[in-house]
């Protein structure tokens, strides 16, 4: 069989940016919660508030770390695989890049270390400023990725000259057409995940009737939040979709199975897209609701896949199923926000217990739906690395052998598997500690730093004592 | 046109980071090639405990040198990273593998010794791979144009092992000096021992590359055999060094034969960048070849303006709380 070293880089490429991206989109959200958690304490004085900012902290370094070590390897992966698109695209997204691990370093260096170990050593006030800080960090962090990866979406403020896309307007380039969007609902996504895992390990303790009143605030919180953020979010993605549907409209066409540009298109619940014929094998939908959805009227003319030659059509079935699985997963959630409010009366919400294993369930469906969506829009754009302008196999490295490809693809995947095996389990070990401090004996002997954030989990990773040798 | 020669600053920088990170990674790399030898496990706590407070923001210093070259020299980026591709993905996996062992061999009791290998493994790989990176810079590059059109394994050479194996000494010797100052007793004793060898292990490379170097690359013939004098000076300074570091070993000083080898490595390698100047894709292209346009450069700019003063102040106070001896049975507290 011959390998493609297009199909493995891009292959590697999604393996390594999903699991890369499932720490920071839970790390945004939950450095915020950890600010308003300490804020909360900082106002009322409340034990409970510091418990949960104390726990929470923990978790958050241990996620913090992971993100960082899955990430390194992404800032090489351009180079390596993508080298025609590194440099072409270097006068922009170089400094973008760039300017994201400035912004990361800077924060560890100033903020991370008073979050993490500030608590008693520094005033309070100042402690909740750095976790303020921090949290706005993770903001800027996202602002450089995330404008990078729109202005790969929706090209603005270049002008390609002799294969350099030469930087025209950096304005343009970083505020390109389709960041307002992108940002609003990848931020939206993070406070989510955040919402949904608190709320899903706090389930958790009161099931086991651990910290029952702290959890129960936590609880009530994320619930609250979780009631406001879902519905807004399906408004914010259905704004995102529009502005897609302006810029990339052969992408909405895919994540809507519709191949012919006409009028009246029904809204597809279930369906089996076929490149190959065109077509799709079976559909099963409600007459004219994507015309409304996306146009505001029920027979107004949406673009189909036609109006691009098969070549630059993206994989459709791909996009349209991922798409169908981020929007199930989203009502889905504001399903179980909306049935905790209704729990709330007479308190059910914190004795119910079928609701409370669907909320540890439920902390897993945010990351899907974030990956889900992340691959319809990336996915989406293809067969194009920068919209209307480069393509897949243009960016390519040229040197690239599929066997060379393999080989990588297959080390990232062990050397991975290794990563997060021993950070989930370690995780685990966290959480099951719970909010209990640690007697000083157990105290694991270490040094405490920002640039080793796991070493803020005083929590041993085994069992059993020491090991006498020599 | 330009008012000041921004490729010259970004070289400069670059130059900086990479100094920064050979000579403050390479000692807790060489601590982690000599850990299989050490006397015992108590004396791998304290090897360990010595770097655990810097060794992550040593490694600060490659994150930054490589999105300092994406961001002012992509060529560099898009050229070295093809062509060392299996090199590259070795070095990440040695990286990650000793950064996930330092974390979790202090949490962990039964599964240390497993923690140990990973640590020991991970810091060989990655010295060979960053020496096989600079044997690689000496060869040379196949490119057209601004393509690297090479094999998958021409990084792979006799040469290129010799440099990846005389870096791995190399660090072994800055991990071992480092142990000479911050440790005492049997633990120290044992770091005095090691070190001679290394030291003549790491002549003995040196002096084969050196004489080596001219013949692979005829620019760096005629770079040192040319009317450029004054450049002998630098290895004559790296030699000073060895002296001065096997003169302090039999004065039995503390702090001396770590300094002494830092000034080999840091002649050494400004030995490098003279032999190469103002190559940076060797053969054919330079800086300013390299260089990504004058505005993507001077955006960057303001912002590592901005952040390194902050990680070097940064960089300086932990090494300034965490001076001094550590003891057995004893983290930083």
């Amino acid at each position: 069989m011959e390998l493609d070293p297009l199909v493995l880089s891009r292959l590697q490429f999604a393996f390594v940016v999903s699991f890369h991206a499932i720490f920071p989109v839970f790390t945004i959200g939950l450095a915020s919660y950890i600010a308003l958690l300490n804020g909360l304490f900082y106002t009322t004085g409340t034990q409970a508030w510091e418990r949960l900012a104390n726990f929470w902290t923990k978790v958050f370094a241990v996620v913090f770390g992971m993100g960082v070590v899955s990430g390194i390897v992404m800032s090489f992966q351009f180079g390596t695989n993508w080298s025609n698109f590194a440099l072409a695209t270097s006068n922009f997204l170089g400094p973008m890049l760039s300017y994201e691990v400035v912004t990361a370093f800077f924060l560890e260096a100033a903020f991370l270390g008073v979050l993490l170990f500030g608590r008693g050593k520094v005033p309070q006030g100042v402690h909740l400023f750095a976790s303020v800080m921090v949290a706005l960090g993770t903001f800027i962090s996202s602002f450089w990725i995330l404008s990078a990866n729109s202005w790969m979406q929706t090209p603005a403020g270049v002008e390609l000259v002799d294969g350099m896309f030469q930087v025209t307007s950096w304005g343009e380039a970083i505020f390109n057409p389709s960041f307002p969007y992108r940002f609003a609902h990848m931020v939206m996504a993070s406070f989510i995940t955040g919402g949904f895992v608190v709320a899903g390990v706090s389930a958790w303790y009161l099931l086991l009737g651990r910290d029952v009143d702290a959890n129960k605030r936590a609880l009530s919180m994320c619930l609250w939040l979780l009631l406001f953020l879902t519905p807004t979010q399906a408004l914010v993605g259905d704004f995102h979709g529009l502005n897609t549907l302006e810029h990339q409209p052969t992408k909405v066409a895919a994540m809507e199975g519709n191949w012919e540009t006409r009028s009246g298109v029904p809204l597809l619940l279930f369906a089996w897209p076929d490149k190959d014929a065109q077509e799709n094998i079976v559909e099963l939908g409600v007459p004219n609701v994507a015309s409304l959805i996306l146009t505001h009227h029920l027979d107004g003319v949406v673009p189909g896949l036609n109006e691009v030659s098969p070549d630059e059509q993206p994989p459709v079935w791909f996009v349209f199923w991922s798409f169908r699985v981020m929007v199930g997963l989203g009502f889905l959630m504001i399903a179980v926000a909306l049935a905790g409010l209704w729990l709330r009366r007479g308190g059910r919400v914190y004795h119910h217990r079928g609701y409370l294993q669907l909320l540890r369930v439920m902390s897993v469906s945010p990351f899907v739906a974030v990956l889900a969506g992340w691959f319809v829009t990336e996915s989406g754009r293809a067969p194009w690395l920068v919209q209307g302008m480069m393509t897949h196999s243009e960016g390519l490295t040229p040197s690239l052998t599929g066997g060379m490809a393999l080989f990588t693809l297959i080390g990232y995947v062990v050397v991975y598997a290794v990563v997060f095996y021993a950070g989930v389990y370690y995780l685990t070990k966290v959480v099951r500690n719970g909010m209990t401090i640690l007697d000083e004996e157990d105290e694991v002997d270490e040094v405490e730093r920002p640039k080793r954030p796991w070493s803020a989990a005083h929590i041993p990773f085994d069992d059993g004592p020491a090991k006498v040798e020599g | 046109m330009e008012l000041i020669d921004l490729s010259l600053i970004w070289a400069a920088i670059i130059a900086f980071g990479v100094m920064m990170y050979v000579l403050m990674d390479g000692f807790d790399l060489g601590l982690g090639i000599l850990f299989p030898f050490a006397p015992d496990e108590q004396a791998r706590d304290v090897m360990m405990n010595s770097v655990a407070p810097v060794w992550d923001g040593n490694e600060t210093w490659l994150v930054l040198g490589g999105a300092g070259l994406l961001g002012a020299f992509p060529l560099v980026y898009s050229v070295f990273l093809p062509a060392l591709y299996i090199g590259v993905f070795l070095m990440l996996a040695g990286l990650i593998f000793r950064g996930i062992a330092f974390e979790f061999r202090f949490k962990s009791h039964r599964s240390r010794h497993w923690w140990n290998r990973a640590f020991c493994w991970g810091s060989a790989v990655a010295a060979f791979a960053q020496g096989a990176v600079v044997g690689t810079y000496i060869q040379g590059f196949e490119t057209q144009g601004f393509v690297y059109v090479g094999g998958a394994l021409d990084w792979l050479s006799p040469f290129t092992v010799l440099t990846g194996v005389g870096m791995m000494v190399g660090y072994a010797l800055l991990g071992s000096t480092w142990l000479i100052l911050k440790s005492e007793g049997y633990i120290q004793q044992w770091a005095y021992r090691v070190t001679p060898r290394l030291v003549l292990a790491v002549l003995a490379i040196f002096l084969v590359i050196s004489f080596w170097t001219p013949f692979i690359d005829p620019a760096v013939w005629e770079r040192w055999f040319g009317h450029l004098r004054w450049i002998w000076v630098l290895p004559g300074l790296a030699l000073a060094c060895m002296v001065m570091l096997l003169w302090s070993l039999k004065r039995r000083h503390e702090s001396l034969p770590f300094l002494a080898t830092l000034g080999i490595f840091l002649f050494t390698y400004l030995g490098l960048l003279v032999s190469k100047w103002p190559v940076i894709v060797p053969p054919d292209h330079t800086i300013w070849d390299a260089a990504s346009a004058p505005e993507s450069q001077l955006f960057l700019l303001i912002g590592v303006l901005f952040v390194t003063p902050i990680i070097l102040v940064y960089t300086a106070w932990t090494y300034w709380v965490f001076r001094g001896k550590v003891r057995v049975g004893e983290g930083y507290h």
